[in-house]
This record gives structure tokens, sequence and C-alpha cells, in this order.
């Protein structure tokens, strides 16, 4: 890691309890500019629980988030509700893909603008100049995201309709149009054939590159994840147990044995 | 061989049926005379009908099942061929010439008919813009709402109380009355902000009986169970009217109501506003983690519903001169959330049509007034197992953008 390079998302000793369950056991995980970070580990290990914890979805039970937006004071988000944690710059997917199925593929896009644009009841009654103007700005800037995913053949149809993987492409799609700095992906190669790994694969390092939007991502294919990521985290029970490049965390004993102990990589 | 099997299963049904209301229709202890009666003849009749509504309960499931498994072998074929009902929405050169004569129906009605089916008309519109109203909370954003009663009784009893002891204007408190069924909305939004589904309904269920309750018991404000009477009708320029010309003008308020409802909702429908509210309905994490505000897109819709049920609250208390709290029973609200399940969620034409059939049929088929309730019963399950999406299935509008528009006059 690059020392100039800045900090976008810091946690701190992050903690969530479900009852007497530790899902999530003192992590800290940091995440840069231009960053691919990934998030692996065994089923159960605890990823999508702190993936909730940093979105707001979840209160952690203790630690720090800490956010630092591009050219702004820092943040502190624990506790803070999911719409605003969005509206900072962090946008999510979802393992279990949550889609608004009866809306069409470019309606759930433009759902995503919904934080950067202001409208308010009385503005869309009245249909003024600047409803008008956001408005067509939103659908010009969900089509361009459609582009950017190859969706823009499915626009009108509904979201429900799509083949799985498509489905998958639709969420990054959501997420990018909150114009977030730091992306986090959970599972997104789930389901898909090679072929669309691969193409998902190029889909994430280029939204890297020429969006400027940092990734953090919850992977169970290491192909994948050994490709495009930096930094690998590595979660077992709740536990960070390693940290460190893909070629570091491919020979490390713990990893290997987190990994075995479970039946093998089911990569 | 299969007809066979087709005809038993229909026999037995029919059987079992003649069982179970023996006691009831066969059966008749006359405690005068201490005799029984037995009524052989409702058995025959019991059995008949049975045997019949089973047939064709059967025959209209196994058409359903066979229809549902060829549409999904040509699913893009279907997709071509759009029925009827959806032709006339899409097209315009089919729809505009129908909207015309729906117009000028509904502009010469008062003119051609006497003055009590005038009045049939302007309370099938006040449960028209009712529909419409609720269909913003439940239709677009998915808040099952079972107390929707109490906010038209907040408009009514709003006007009743402002004209009656401040002598305040039917035009001054057309926009109060509708304010403050928004107010109300909001104030009993924020206690269900965290509630979805089934417990949302019981809880505004509750509200909904409140509501009641306290119409009845205040009897400083609202008068109790005695109701408000001596409401003033809408005056129009201080003209003097006598009833059957308040009632017109009524109804043409009333039509000017309904294509307000109408502009308003489709405006919102398709805007940042209505498209938040679909998607709270169809995922509320998802919605939120989209960067949408829960609660500001809850209350909104609650208030925006409300404020209709408020508006034709009063319009509903100037009609009839005289409210009381029976006016403002659960069953209103059953009744409005009906045509919006009936209509389609969310579908602006098919709430219409509903509100306009449930209101007038019972209206023009007074023969089968003590069935009303059974025939809505058995209409319900029909249109659950039949057509869950409603009258009209929900269409999306497909938005153009510049390139688009480019490519299609490329091609073109
Ligand atoms: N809302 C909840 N209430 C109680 N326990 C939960 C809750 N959410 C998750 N857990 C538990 O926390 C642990 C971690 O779950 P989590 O979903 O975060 O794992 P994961 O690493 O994402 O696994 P996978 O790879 O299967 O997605 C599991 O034991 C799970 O049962
Ligand atoms: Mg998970």
């Amino acid at each position: 890691m690059a020392e100039n390079t800045q900090k976008l998302l810091e946690v701190r000793e992050l903690t969530m309890d479900f009852g007497g369950l530790r899902a999530v056991d003192s992590i800290t995980l940091e995440v840069c500019t231009g960053e691919i970070v990934a998030l692996i580990g065994p089923n159960g290990a605890g990823k999508t629980t702190f993936f909730n914890c940093v979105t707001g979805i979840y209160k952690p039970t203790r630690g720090e988030i800490l956010v630092h937006p591009p050219e702004q004071k820092t943040y502190k988000i624990n506790g803070f509700k999911p719409n605003r944690v969005t509206a900072m710059g962090l946008a999510r997917t979802f393992q279990n893909i949550r889609l608004f199925q009866n809306m069409t593929v470019l309606e759930n896009v433009m759902i995503g603008r919904h934080c950067r644009t202001t409208t308010n009841i009385l503005g869309a009654i009245l249909r003024g100049k600047n409803t008008n103007r956001q408005e067509r700005e939103t659908i010009e800037r969900s089509y361009e995201l459609l582009e950017k995913v190859g969706l823009v053949h499915f626009a009108d149809e509904f979201a429900k309709n799509l083949p799985y993987g498509a489905q998958r492409r639709l969420e990054i799609a959501r997420a990018m149009a909150t114009d977030p700095f730091l992306l986090l992906l959970d599972e997104p190669a789930a389901g898909m054939n090679p072929q669309e790994t691969k193409d998902l694969d190029e889909l994430i390092v280029r939204i890297k590159d020429t969006e400027n939007i940092s990734i953090l991502l919850i992977e169970h294919d290491m192909k994948l994840v050994m490709n495009i990521s930096e930094r690998i985290y590595v979660m077992e029970y709740g536990k960070k147990i390693a940290h460190g490049s893909p070629q570091e965390i491919r020979s490390n004993p713990k990893v290997i044995e987190a990994y075995l102990g479970e039946g093998g990589d089911d990569a | 061989m299969a007809m066979i099997s087709y005809l038993k299963s229909c026999l037995i049904a029919a059987i079992w049926f003649v069982f179970l209301t023996f006691p009831l229709m066969v059966v008749k202890v006359n405690t005068l005379k201490n005799t029984v009666e037995w009524r052989w003849m409702n058995m025959l009749w019991v059995a008949i009908g049975a045997f019949i509504l089973s047939a064709v309960w059967r025959w209209a499931m196994e058409r359903r099942a066979r229809g549902a498994s060829q549409k999904e072998q040509e699913s893009s074929d279907s997709d071509k061929k759009p029925s009827l009902g959806e032709r006339l929405l899409e097209d315009p050169k089919l729809y505009r010439p129908l909207l015309g004569l729906v117009v000028a129906l509904a502009l010469l009605m008062p003119w051609v008919s006497e003055m009590y089916q005038v009045t049939i008309w302007v309370f099938a519109l006040i449960y028209v813009v009712l529909g419409l109203g609720l269909n913003i909370t439940v239709g677009l954003a998915g808040l099952l709402d079972l107390g929707y009663v109490a906010f038209f009784g907040v408009g009514a009893y709003t006007y009743a109380i402002l004209n009656t002891r401040f002598g305040l204007d039917f035009w001054i408190c057309l926009p109060i009355g509708g304010l403050t069924g928004a107010l109300v909305g909001v104030l009993l939004g924020f206690p269900i902000l965290r509630l979805r589904g089934d417990y949302l309904a019981i809880v505004t269920l509750g509200f909904g009986s409140i509501a009641k309750i306290v119409y009845e018991n205040w009897e400083g404000v609202f008068n109790g169970a005695r109701g408000i009477e001596k409401i003033a009708r809408p005056g129009f320029f201080g003209m003097e009217m006598d009833i059957s010309a308040a009632t017109t003008f009524t109804y043409y308020l009333m039509l000017v109501m309904v294509v307000f409802t109408i502009f308003v909702t489709n405006r919102l429908k398709d805007s940042r506003i209505g498209r938040a509210w679909m998607a709270l309905r169809e995922d509320e994490i998802a919605c939120v983690a989209m960067g949408v505000d829960m609660a500001r897109t809850k209350l909104g819709a609650y208030a925006l519903g409300a404020f209709w049920a408020g508006l034709v609250g009063v319009i509903f208390a100037s009609q009839t001169t005289y409210i009381n709290p029976a006016s403002f029973d659960f069953m209103l609200s059953a009744i409005v959330l009906s045509m919006v399940v009936l209509g389609g969620m969310g579908s602006i034409v098919g709430v219409v049509i509903a509100a306009l059939v449930l209101n007038l049929l019972p209206e023009y088929l007074r023969a089968f007034e003590d069935y009303r309730m059974l025939v809505f019963g058995a209409v319900m399950v029909l249109m659950m197992l039949f057509r869950p999406q409603g009258l009209v299935s929900n269409v999306r509008k497909t938005y153009t953008h510049s390139k688009k528009v480019h490519a299609e006059e490329a091609n073109g």
C-alpha cells in the first residue's frame, strides 16, 4: 500500500453480537483510494454482517467506523441510518439479490439517483423546470450506467425477468447510480458461470479505473479474488485470521487450514 | 374415463355440501308448534347447485393451469399480443374516443337523470377519490392501511365543526379538511414507521376503530352518537340553490376532484417520489440502502393518502348535511381497500373502474341486496385465484433518452 494514498474507509475493532453469538469480533480494516480489497472467509464467518454494520443496516455493538470522503472531513458513521451512509458515498450490493422486482431495470437504477436529486411532492406534481431537468439527468445517467454494465437492451424489462447474472450486474449499476466513492460488493459472482465471472472481473476493474471508485469485495470465487484484489482480509468465526497480498494469503497456513477444515475450497 | 372421474368428484362435492348444509337448509324446527319441518326440496336444490358450481370450478381451475403452462411456453408471443384491455389503455387511437365518450356522458349525466341517480353518482365518485387516495398509500407505497376511514372522518368532522360552530364557508374548509387529514396522517404515521405488513395492518385497524370511538364519546367536540346536523351545502358565489341544484353542483365538483386526483397521482407515479414509494413497497432494506429516506417517504405517502380522504370527507359532509360516527365504520375502510386490490395495486384506471363497479352494482341490483356481502366475498376469492394482480395490471412507464431516440431515428 503506497504511503501517499488516502484512506477512505477505516474500521476499528468492529464487534457485532447477536445475543450470545459474536458474529464479528474486533475486525480492523482499511480501504484506500484506488484499491480493490477483498474480504474472504468460510460460510458464516461474519462477512455479510460486517457489511451490514458498515452500511448502517445493523448498529454495531462496539468499534468505530470512520469514513473519509475525498476532500471532506472525517465522519464517524456508527449508528447512521443506511440512507445517510449511502448519501455519504458508500454504496452496496446484496448477497441475496434485492432488486425492486416489479419495477423496470431502468427504474431500478433511477432509484439510485434518489439521494442525488431533490424533487419533493409538490415539485413532482407541478413538474417545474427544475424537476424536469433533474428527471432528464436521472434518465440520462441511468441509461449511461446500464450501458456500462451492458444491460441497455433490458432497460424496459421488469427486473424480475432478468437472468441471474444480469440481475447481479443491475445491482452494481444501481449502487453506482448513487455516486459512491466506495462500492461494497457482497458475493457479486455467486451463481454466475465462468464466462459471466470473467466479464464481471473486467467490469469491476473497469469501474475502479475509469469511475474512480474503490471497491471492497466479499467473494468465494478464489480465482476472481486473487486476480483483481490488491489486498485480502480473511475472516473465520468473526475474527480476522489473516491480511495481506494475494501471494501472502495463498501461502498462509492459517488460511489454508480454515478453508481445508471446512471441506476444501469450493470456489 | 376422465369424464367419469370428473363427474364423480363433482358428485362427492355435492354430497358433502348437502351434508354440511343439512341442519341449516333442511331441518327447520318450529318452536311454537313443537314440530319439525323437513324441507327435502331444499336438499335437492343444494345438491344441484353444488354439483354445477363444483363442475364450473374444476373446469376453471383446469383452464387456468393450462393457461399458465401455455404462457410459459410462448411467453415471447404473448408479449406481442396484449389483451384487448391493455390495448385499450395503450393505443391512443382506441382510448381517446373512449375517454371522450366517458367525459361526455359524465358531463351530461345530471341533465338526463333524476336527482336520486345524481346522488348515487356523487357517492360513487367520493369512493373513487377515496380509492385513488388509498391507492397511493397501499398500491404505490405498499403500506397496508386498514384505518383509512379515520382520515375521511377527520375531514368530514373538520368541516362539520368549523361550519356549524364557527360559520366557516365550504370553500375555506375544503383545503383545511384536506390538510387536517394530512396532518393526522403524519401524526399517526410516526409511531408506525417501523411496522410492516400484518403488524401495520393491525395497528391501522386499531386507529380506525379508535377514531370512531372518539367521535362517539367526545360529546363536547363531536356531539357523540347524535352526530352533527345542518351542515351547509357548498355555495357558489352566493347563489341560492335548492337541493337538486346543490346536488348537481356537488356532482360536478366531485368530477373535478376525480380529475384532479387522477392528475396528481399520475404525475407522482412516474416521479422521483413515486419511484421511491414503489421501491419501498418492493424491498424496504434495499430501498434505504440505495439512499431513500424511509421515514420521509413513508410519511409522505401517508399524508398524501390522508389528504384526499380529508378533502372528500368535507364534500361528503356537505352532501349529506348530517354526519354521525356510524358513517365512519370499518366497513368503509374495507370497501375502499377492496377497490384498490380489485382494481390492481397502483393502477389508476383499475381503481376507478373497481370503485364504480363496487358502488353502482349494489345500487342497480337492488334484488341482490341481501346477498351483497356474500357476492362481495365470492368475487374477492375468485379474483385472488384467477387475477391476483387485479383488473388492470400495473404497466410501468418506459422512458426514452437521447441516445435511444437517435438510434430509432437512424433506424426508421
Ligand atoms: N440477524 C441475525 N441474527 C442472528 N444471527 C445472525 C444474523 N445475521 C447473521 N447471523 C449469524 O452471524 C454469523 C455470520 O453470518 P454472515 O451472514 O455474516 O456470514 P457470511 O460470512 O456472510 O457467510 P456466507 O459466506 O455464507 O455469506 C452466522 O452464524 C449467522 O447465523
Ligand atoms: Mg454472506
